[in-house]
């Protein structure tokens, strides 16, 4: 089964650092990863988020196929950005080095690559915490950290079990899938593309019927267990902050100080060699 | 006599989108630490009470009441759903669907949570909860880690941190097997004892809820309360069989044996059941009064499965050696409890799995090599939930799906249709939308869907699957007659009525063996068998041993055949 936003449950240093601290450190990450175009940073970033990817145990094969998604909308946000604005490192860096020219006016300049490069490693700097956050915090304690960090506990608790139901929600799917493929509505490889969206979406019909009632039975349950009474509510799986907590919120917050002194130093966001 | 605490007072209940009122002026008093069992037909009513009782109406469907309820002594409809759960604990049939926290203890805790309780007495609360209902090894466990009985336990500890009152259970023995159904009955009567709540059963599974003593039965049937009786009184009373529920087996049975019920049998449960010498020969008589059926020769053999295996890919073994013939035209019950490896066995026939060792011949042909589509021509497979099959909005286009996929000319696939339709009683409805379908009849046609197909065996996951004995009677028998035209039925159930009733031959399958293979009446009367598959023994089997006679699966066949003979 492909495994979109799951918990893995895998002792490590990281797992055990509290839903919240988590959150925090991946909110301040990103804004630092964001924050700049300092390639010294993001390449001291991605090399740290590779590495605490490594101390969580989590393995590539778990995350495979998130990391292929991010792997295409990278490229395709690399072409992209190419395409209509080839000419952008060079008005941020204000100066031009062609390095070769192609049709239609299109032009590699070094400016444009060496844009280009940061955006790239802003990649690699953000997506492994952001993929580290997804496996390593359990649901109940996404919420708890949401609803810590000032999020209403609704909204909080609504996101995380629409994350808890998806592996359910994949379960239902295949089984509904064999089903249909006993009565020969295949949708295996060697049908045409067309055909196969088409049957596949001959099976979303049924499975939104049942997850409305599956929504419509969470949705008494929780009620007629008092949720929503009252403004604030208490978490079983809250946790105190131990030394790791300050730990490890104290380095992010050093590495979002050193991206805002970088932009300080540099005068802009933007490092510029040229 | 003590105090009141539920009052329903000339109670009517409209809801927004019905054109009729579905609960009429219901007047009914429940009192403290009273243990009553509600029953009724589906769609009576019945959980139309509940949602009164609990507050999801008016708060989650609207609707228009009129009279009056209340519940210790406040009229309901001055209270929020919250105030009334505090009141009111409320145990959901579908125990999966009521399971919100992550782990037993934090589901446990959920309405602490809500009620900002600090987290040391949060714990200390769940703990004693969850020592109540005995999960209490089981905190940090994950609901799909625990079997049907055990998150049952969990859901009853989440109502029970509350002290409420009152318990209410929603048809609890709907999703459990037999053996953990009487445990959960059993539980209920124990935490009632030992806490004084008032209890409310919702159930129309009589026999079952009333292995242990209630107080009274309330029947309830299109809308109304049609009687409020004890359990004695009610068996004496026609009235079961008027609104079409199944009255307790053994009961059925003295009357095949020509005894009148009267209250001093206390025939209410199974427990208290006292006959006379001369009752208790008139059994008796009535069982050697007529030799046993003969038996048919075995059938041709069609589906042979030989030495199957599997396991899953985390290496937990599933299947371990299965062999078993499926005989041409017969209908038979694979039974077993969960995880048994019995739709991992249906599985493996349609290939939707493939098995890691031994063979699946069909007509002598091995079929192991042949597609999922290739398979569905000779076996047809119905899923539980009829909800889950059906993709198309308009009944004759479901029907013919597999048949469009086929490929098939239109003038084949109009003629195959039309028969399945007919074979399903739907023609009349050939042109109509899905949505305006029961739920037995969206049943029918997932079977018709699949009978377009012709195959010659068909597999039913639960055919009878939260049905009232009405609807279960009408889909047994539509499913008989199908037999009788020669198709082979094999049913996964964990109906033991369905074992007996229509099931010349039950597979019992157990930690992913075969463990035996014969009549349902034989298995149903073999303590042993019963035991490992986590089955009940039939009230039959008790009721042959209190009348002295020693063979219990005769006992039991004779009043199968007897039964068929009456029924037609």
């Amino acid at each position: 089964m492909i495994n979109l936003f799951n918990y893995i449950d895998r002792p490590s240093p990281i797992h055990r650092l509290t839903g919240a601290t988590k959150l925090l450190c991946l909110l301040i990450w990103t804004f630092a990863a964001m924050g700049s175009f300092d390639p010294r940073l993001l390449f001291l970033l991605a090399a740290l988020s590779i590495g605490l990817f490594r101390l969580s145990r989590i393995h590539i094969k778990d995350v495979k196929f998130m990391l292929g998604i991010t792997f295409w909308f990278m490229v395709l946000n690399n072409v992209l950005i190419f395409l209509f604005s080839p000419e952008h490192g060079v008005e941020l860096y204000g100066a031009r080095h062609a390095l070769c020219s192609l049709p239609l006016g299109y032009a590699v300049t070094e400016e444009q690559l060496f844009y280009q490069l940061n955006v790239v490693l802003k990649y690699f700097a953000t997506i492994p915490v952001v993929l580290l956050f997804v496996c390593t915090t359990q649901p109940s304690e996404f919420a708890a950290s949401l609803n810590r960090i000032g999020l209403s506990y609704k909204l909080s608790y609504s996101v995380a079990l629409a994350l808890r139901y998806i592996p359910d929600i994949e379960r239902e799917y295949h089984d509904i899938a064999l089903s249909h493929q006993a009565r020969g509505i295949e949708m295996g490889r060697g049908v045409p593309v067309f055909q196969r969206i088409k049957n596949a979406s001959a099976i979303l019909f049924p499975l939104i019927l049942s997850s409305m009632d599956r929504i419509e039975s969470i949705a008494s349950a929780m009620e007629l267990r008092g949720f929503g009474k009252n403004k604030k509510r208490s978490w079983y799986s809250a946790r105190p902050f131990q030394k790791a907590d300050y730990a490890a919120i104290t380095v992010s917050l050093v590495l979002l100080l050193l991206s805002i002194g970088l932009t300080i130093v540099n005068g802009s966001r933007f490092y510029n060699p040229f | 006599m003590s105090r009141p605490v539920i009052e329903f007072d000339h109670f009517s209940f409209q809801y927004d989108a019905q054109a009729e009122p579905t609960l009429k002026d219901v007047s009914l008093t429940l009192f403290e630490g009273e243990k009553v069992l509600i029953a009724g037909p589906s769609g009576c009513g019945k959980s139309t009470l509940a949602h009164c009782l609990n507050g999801l109406i008016p708060f989650a469907y609207p609707g228009k009441i009129e009279g009056s309820l209340k519940v210790a002594g406040r009229e309901t409809r001055e209270m929020s759903i919250f105030e009334l759960s505090k009141r009111v604990g409320t145990v959901l049939q579908d125990s999966d669907g009521q399971f919100i926290g992550l782990t037993v203890a934090e589901d446990i805790a959920f309405a602490l949570e809500n009620d900002v309780t600090p987290l040391p007495e949060m714990k200390a609360r769940v703990k004693e909860a969850a020592e109540l209902v005995d999960v209490a090894g089981h905190l940090a466990h994950a609901p799909h880690e625990l079997s049907g009985g055990q998150k049952q336990r969990v859901s009853l500890a989440g109502v029970m941190v509350d002290d409420v009152e009152i318990l209410l259970f929603d048809e609890p023995l709907a999703n459990l097997d037999p053996a953990t159904g009487r445990q959960a009955v059993e539980l209920i009567d124990d935490i009632q004892k030992r806490t004084g709540a008032t209890v409310v059963m919702i159930e129309h599974r009589l026999e079952e809820a009333l292995t242990r003593p209630v107080d009274r039965v309330i029947l309830v049937d299109e809308g109304k309360v049609v009687a409020d009786l004890s359990p004695d009184e009610l068996v004496c009373s026609p009235l079961l069989k008027e609104i079409g529920l199944r009255e307790p087996l053994y009961v059925t049975a003295l009357k095949y044996a020509g005894l009148p019920i009267h209250p001093g049998m206390r025939a209410g449960s199974l427990g208290t059941l006292t006959l006379t010498e001369a009752e208790k020969e008139a059994v008796r008589r009535w069982f050697t009064g007529a030799p046993e059926a003969e038996r048919g020769p075995a059938p041709k053999p069609l589906l042979e499965a030989r030495g199957l295996d599997f396991q899953y890919p985390n290496g937990l073994k599933a299947l371990t050696g299965i062999d078993l013939t499926v005989g041409e035209g017969e209908m038979m019950a694979i039974v077993g409890c969960n995880g048994a490896g019995k739709s991992t066995f249906a599985k493996l026939l349609c290939g939707f799995e493939k098995p890691g060792g031994g063979s699946i011949r069909f007509r002598g042909r091995d079929i192991l090599g042949d597609s999922v589509k290739a398979r569905a021509d000779h076996i047809g497979y119905v899923m539980q939930n009829p909800n889950q099959m059906i993709s198309h909005a308009m009944i004759r286009d479901e029907v013919a799906s597999g048949l469009v996929a086929r490929g098939l000319p239109k003038q084949e696939i109009d003629r195959r249709a039309e028969q399945a339709l007919t074979i399903c009683s739907l023609r009349p409805f050939r042109s109509w939308p899905v949505s305006a379908l029961s739920y037995g009849q969206k049943k029918r046609l997932t079977i018709a869907s699949i009978l377009a197909l012709e195959p010659e065996i068909l597999i039913l996951d639960e055919p009878t699957a939260g049905q009232d004995f009405r609807n279960y009677t009408r889909i047994m028998e539509f499913l008989r007659e199908l037999n009788g035209r020669g198709i082979a039925i094999v049913m996964i159930t964990h109906d033991m009525h369905l074992m007996l009733e229509y099931c010349p031959r039950a597979a019992v399958f157990a930690g992913g063996r075969l463990i035996a293979d014969k009549s349902g009446a034989a298995v149903l009367t073999d303590p042993e068998t019963v035991k490992k598959a986590s089955l009940r023994e039939t009230s039959l089997y008790a009721l042959s041993l209190m009348c002295g006679i020693s063979d219990a699966r005769a006992f039991a066949q004779r009043f199968i055949d007897h039964d068929r003979e009456v029924r037609g």
